[in-house]
């Protein structure tokens, strides 16, 4: 049981983790905008999300000394940072398009949010439903 | 936790920002010094960025550093002023290769970069205090 409840966080908690490193390129291109042949960088969201469904997460090996403690995992983060293709690169070689990073920040900061919400809204659910035995 | 390197990244970024920011001051507010401590007259300054990716959880992503500050080569301003004391022989002194515009253009453009990069700290900020408060 405990498990289920346990998968289906996964998948959100997927997003928000690949959410939270897409806005760390993001901002790291942003930071860029100004160095010299600094190539822009971009997560495929969706591509690397359906990867992360299927990578199995690792054993974290906690030391057990009673049959009823548990086993905890945790997964790994290595989604893979691409190029950007560039619509008009600086003659410094630098790929940054300061307009279309600022989008996809403020895009995928409302993502992020969105995703907590939800997250938030499953943790509520799930606590009426304890509560309404009480 | 991705979203605690967006502060280490914008404030790489803001760091040489100001750098910059440091280096059209000094440029402006020097650009009639016809000579200085070693006699020379001052030659601008120019910040030179260079990407530093991040190890560990950062992979895929780079801050900002400084990678020198080097001396403008361009040729130096020769102005006509033979009552100068430092005028040589043609009457001519040489002033300091600063391009006010260049330099008004770098400020406004640091300037900007700067308010991105408190920008992009405010919304990783505001990310992570929701995040903090997901399960009340």
């Amino acid at each position: 049981m405990i498990n289920g409840i346990n998968n289906g966080f996964k998948f959100m908690e997927d997003a928000l983790n690949l959410r939270a490193y897409r806005q760390q390129v993001l901002a790291s291109n942003i930071a860029n905008a100004d160095t010299p042949n600094y190539k822009a960088r971009d997560i495929d969201f969706s591509k690397e999300l359906q990867r992360a469904q299927g990578v199995q997460v690792g054993n974290l090996n906690l030391s057990a000394t009673s049959s009823g403690h548990m086993q905890a995992s945790a997964g790994t983060m290595n989604a893979q940072a691409l190029y950007r293709a560039a619509v008009q690169p600086s003659i410094d070689g630098n790929t940054v398009d300061m307009d279309v990073e600022r989008a996809q920040f403020a895009d995928n900061a409302i993502h992020y949010q969105f995703t907590v919400e939800y997250l938030r809204d499953s943790f509520r659910k799930m606590q009426s439903a304890i509560a309404a035995n009480a | 936790m991705s979203l605690s390197n967006v502060f280490s990244i914008a404030g790489s970024a803001m760091t040489a920002q100001s750098q910059r920011l440091n280096a059209v001051a000094s440029n402006l507010a020097n650009a009639d010094s016809a000579t200085s401590s070693t006699g020379q007259p001052y030659r601008a300054k120019q910040v030179v960025f260079s990407a530093m990716p991040l190890g560990g959880s950062g992979s895929g992503s780079a801050g900002v550093k400084v990678a020198g500050v080097i001396e403008d080569p361009s040729p130096m301003k020769r102005v006509y002023d033979p009552k100068h004391p430092l005028a040589d022989a043609q009457g001519f002194v040489t002033m300091p290769n600063v391009n006010v515009v260049e330099e008004m253009v770098n400020m406004i453009s640091a300037s900007r970069s700067y308010q991105n990069n408190a920008d992009m700290m405010n919304t990783a900020k505001t990310l992570l205090m929701k995040t903090l408060t997901l399960a009340q």
